[in-house]
């Protein structure tokens, strides 16, 4: 529409904008909102689409970024009180590619601090709310993100994935969240959580905005060493009724104990509907699944507390001043700067890697995620892609899970494993709860394999043909 | 008495920094003493989102120094992480190795005269510097200042660690390991390796048992052994400080001790018990990297003669002595102008005699390197001919050398502006021996009395007539013939 001139830019950004003005005081999803900058930049794209500059994809589209991403000279806070003014230096690799597309920022989105938690309760921004009920958590950890898309006060956004943390709140709010396999999208820039679990990925409504995002944000870079070196396919190339002949499998161990049973018909049906359109279904079973969880639990939290240890006061976010030595600046500024959950895993991670325990933990954390690993591979070369529920639930209460840690890293069960061996993984809308809520099914494919997710999902897409809009 | 019984076993950490154009993980360019802060980026100030890429040329000097000390080359090896806080440390971790380091098990032949001392190296690692702490205050003690400055211009500098086996016995045999490892690396061409400036700098582990026996003892770790005479006087202090302590019936507690250059001791800085716990895991912001064979020797094929090889090639090829063969061997950049002056004369001794001898003198007295005086190899090798073929005596030379080493003149062009020919023309020469003779009557009538000595006086006067430009050889042949 943009190339045909019926709307401008302009007239996008602007309802952006009102609408941000009109509901994020009860969604609380965005952080910082630029809405200045995004207007000059809207009459900027205008001009060169008047002077009949070609229309690419992304071009003047309004798009929310996850406040872990870094954006040159905009503070970037990574929903933590230490980082409450930090201004990056540098914008992140996606940025960069963004930009060259011209795309338009709307705002840095909130989100659980530092990426730890499952319902975007750990901000110290506030809770982010879900649009379809605002008593309920829109998940986590890109809640904002989420919850942006979902409400339309964004066209896309970015997120980052390191258990489940895009795939779990799009799930949660009823749109496209994908995660890419690892290293196929540069972490240049996104601050890291678990380095070796990280991927960014995009929310959107429905598969061809996400294969539109994932066509601008893939491919290789030199500033990450674990980027991988392949050329990038057309993703968009894949958005084809192109289910039948498709061997589809469903893990056993992901189709969790104490599931919600409108989750599982939901699932049922769209399988009963790829089975209609002419795929293989057959249940499955990895039996060493049932440690991802804990696997997880080991591995994230150790890299974390190696990563987050450079928040320290010295040299750049808050710092306590009440302090008059360094040991004593280190201590109060960590403990006041952090949010619980994020100490709480900073200490479970020192812990893993402990003269002592190392063995114990996490060298047998890394070896058990070898063997996922190959159980994956295993499964692969008889399965085009494997279909399993997001979440176990639909949106829970906000609060109903703070007090509980153990239950809240369930909400992460069938997303984890994706994350332990890098796989491409979308989740897509499945339909509506009796409530009202929306319940999301997850597709994983092989590595580098996105072109199998993204036909199966676009097949399921048309044939689910979800067309719920939160009512606010 | 007591430390008779004892022997002391030292094993050395060396920490290199690498002069590559750029440092381990990112573009900033290496500096030393540059406006602070100034060749800094995101990567090496730690800075949220930014990640680390592993520097080639950084891994290249590594396998080459790695091949240097006879290590064999992992053909896996990856990265870790060491987890501390400190200032000076951008992430609070530095990005290390740990049970998969690039060069394992070599050894390092160590010549003390009258024995070789083989020294083991464990292994050969890269990892990253630190940055600079500078404390405001008079004293640069932390304790004792306002406010510390962080300078980050040395964050993320290559560095290298060889870490020997405890093969080393006496604090002598440290000085010279130190002093062949410095050698071998300036021969690689990888590092200035300067002691002062910090880009070479050592660690000691060290302990004291009982003469032949096969235990180790307690050891304890010094630091700030900052230049070969600081290693030897602080092993030497240090070992000393161990046998009282067990000599009088104590234990040596396993600690780090900090050698006082001043005081000439040993404090300790903190004992191991305290010590961190570094929480070593792979860094997996960096793929492992794999090294191929044909990596290796191509690398390999890039090193140069070493000096041991080098020196044993002056010895036989040359006929040096074992001594002057090392001398000459043992310094890159003085082998390289010693080979130089071959292309102009084969006389090798000769020409090392006179570079160990005046030459040396004066570079030392101007503080400069010979291979960096205004004398040229080829016109050192002109010179050394007119004092064979009898142009110029020796006496002339010096003089003319050190007019060659003050301005870099051609010794011809010398020679004739000063009209310091010597003078071989026994016609000539005859004329004024006979002169003298008939001048000096009295000390002639000594001579031939039996005073041999008198002779001296006649060549005196000779050489005063020559203005020293006689051939001695001919003047003492002829006035041999005429007094006889």
């Amino acid at each position: 529409m943009l190339e045909t001139k019926q709307i401008s830019c302009m007239d996008i950004a602007g309802s952006i904008f009102s609408r941000i003005e009109d509901i994020d005081e009860d969604i609380n999803a965005y952080i910082r909102v630029e809405k200045e900058s995004a207007l000059e930049s809207a009459g900027r794209i205008d001009g060169k689409i008047a002077a009949g500059e070609k229309v690419e994809d992304l071009m003047g589209i309004p798009v929310g970024i996850k406040d872990n991403i870094c954006t040159k000279s905009i503070t970037t806070t990574c929903a933590s009180k230490i980082l409450e003014n930090y201004v990056p230096v540098y914008d992140a690799t996606v940025i960069k590619r963004l930009k060259k597309r011209d795309y338009i920022l709307t705002g840095k989105l909130n989100m659980d601090e530092f990426a730890m938690g499952s319902s975007n309760e750990n901000s110290f921004f506030g809770s982010v709310s879900n649009p379809w009920d605002t008593g309920r958590v829109p998940g986590g950890s890109s809640g904002g993100p989420a919850a942006s898309v979902a409400s339309g006060e964004a066209i896309c956004s970015l997120g980052s994935d390191t258990g489940g943390s895009i795939r779990q709140p799009a799930s949660l709010c009823g749109i496209v969240g994908f995660k890419p396999t690892y290293g196929m999208v540069s972490r240049y820039g996104l601050i890291a959580f678990a380095s070796s679990l990280d991927q960014i990925g995009p929310f959107s409504r429905d598969m061809e905005d996400c294969a539109s995002m994932l066509n601008i944000i893939c491919g290789h870079d030199r500033h990450d060493s674990t980027s991988i070196k392949t050329k990038t396919p057309d993703y968009k190339s894949f958005l084809k009724d192109d289910i039948k002949g498709m061997k589809i499998g469903v893990p056993e161990q992901l189709m969790v104990e104490g599931m919600d049973p409108e989750v599982k018909s939901a699932v049922g049906k769209a399988l009963k509907m790829a089975e209609g359109m002419g795929a293989e279904i057959e249940e499955i079973s990895i039996p060493n699944l049932k440690y991802a969880l804990n696997v997880y639990y080991i591995i994230a939290p150790s890299e974390a507390s190696s990563n987050l240890s450079r928040f320290d006061g010295v040299r750049y976010g808050y710092r306590d001043r009440t302090a008059k030595a360094l040991r004593d600046m280190y201590k109060k500024t960590r403990a006041r700067g952090f949010g619980d959950e994020v100490k709480r895993r900073i200490m479970i991670g020192t812990y893993c890697l402990s003269a002592g325990y190392y063995d114990a933990y996490y060298e047998k954390a890394l070896k058990i995620r070898t063997i996922i690993i190959n159980d994956f591979k295993k499964a692969f070369s008889k399965y085009d892609i494997l279909i399993s529920p997001t979440s176990p639930t639909t949106a829970f209460k906000t609060g109903e899970k703070m007090d509980d840690p153990l239950t809240m890293y369930l909400s992460d069960i069938c997303t984890i494993p994706a994350n332990l061996a890098g796989l491409p993984a979308v989740s897509i809308p499945a339909g509506l709860s009796k409530a009202g809520l929306p319940i999301g099914l997850q597709i994983m494919g092989d590595v580098l394999r996105e072109d199998n997710i993204i036909r199966a999902a676009y097949s399921l897409e048309k044939a689910i043909a979800f067309k719920g809009v939160p009512n606010i | 008495m007591a430390e008779k019984k004892y022997e002391s076993v030292i094993g050395l950490e060396t920490h290199l920094e690498l002069e590559t154009a750029t440092k381990m993980f990112c573009g900033c360019r290496l500096s030393f003493g540059e406006e602070k802060n100034k060749n800094t980026c995101a990567v090496c100030l730690g800075h949220p989102g930014s990640l680390p890429v592993i520097n080639k040329k950084a891994v290249e000097f590594a396998i080459k120094i790695s091949l240097a000390l006879n290590c064999s080359i992992s053909s896996r090896t990856i990265f870790h992480r060491k987890n501390y806080f400190y200032p000076d440390m951008p992430k609070n971790y530095q990005i290390s190795q740990y049970d998969l380091p690039l060069g394992i098990g070599g050894h390092l032949d160590v010549n003390m005269g009258d024995y070789v001392r083989r020294v083991g190296i464990t292994r050969v690692h890269m990892e990253e510097d630190t940055g600079k702490l500078l404390h405001s205050g008079t004293t640069g003690r932390i304790s004792e200042s306002e406010g510390s400055i962080v300078d980050f211009n040395r964050a993320g500098t290559p560095l290298i660690e060889i870490v020997t086996e405890p093969d080393i016995r006496t604090p002598e045999e440290a000085k010279e390991y130190m002093t062949l490892l410095r050698s071998l690396l300036l021969y690689l061409d990888v590092s200035n390796c300067s002691m002062e400036e910090g880009s070479l700098r050592c660690d000691a582990n060290v302990s004291i048992r009982p003469a032949g026996d096969d235990v180790l003892g307690t050891r304890t770790e010094l630091k700030n052994l900052n230049s070969f005479k600081f290693l030897q006087k602080g092993l030497e202090y240090e070992i000393g400080r161990q046998i009282k302590v067990i000599s009088s019936g104590g234990k040596v507690i396993q600690q780090t001790r900090h050698y006082d250059n001043v005081d000439g001791n040993t404090k300790p800085l903190r004992s191991k018990e305290e010590a961190h716990d570094y929480r070593y895991f792979p860094e997996p912001d960096l793929a492992p990297i794999f090294i191929a064979d044909d990596m290796v020797e191509a690398i390999r094929s890039t090193i140069v003669e070493l000096p041991e090889k080098k020196a044993l090639r002056y010895k036989s090829d040359l006929g040096l002595s074992a001594y002057d063969a090392d001398f000459m061997a043992g310094d890159r950049k003085l082998a390289g102008y010693f080979e130089k002056c071959l292309e102009h004369c084969t006389d090798a001794k000769t020409v090392a005699n006179w570079i160990m001898g005046d030459f040396s003198a004066l570079a030392n007295k101007e503080k400069i390197h010979i291979a960096e005086s205004r004398v040229r190899p080829d016109r050192l090798c002109g010179m050394l001919g007119m004092i064979e073929k009898g142009k110029i005596s020796l006496k002339i030379a010096k003089t003319v050398f050190e007019e060659m080493f003050n301005t870099g003149s051609d010794p011809a062009d010398i020679i004739k502006a000063g009209d310091l020919e010597q003078i071989s023309d026994s016609n000539e020469l005859e004329a004024i021996i006979e002169d003298v003779i008939s001048k000096n009557p009295i000390p002639v009538q000594q001579y031939m009395d039996g005073k041999k000595k008198a002779i001296g006086f006649l060549i005196g006067q000779i050489m005063a007539r020559t203005k020293g430009k006689a051939n001695p050889k001919l003047v003492n042949e002829i006035i041999a013939k005429k007094l006889g």
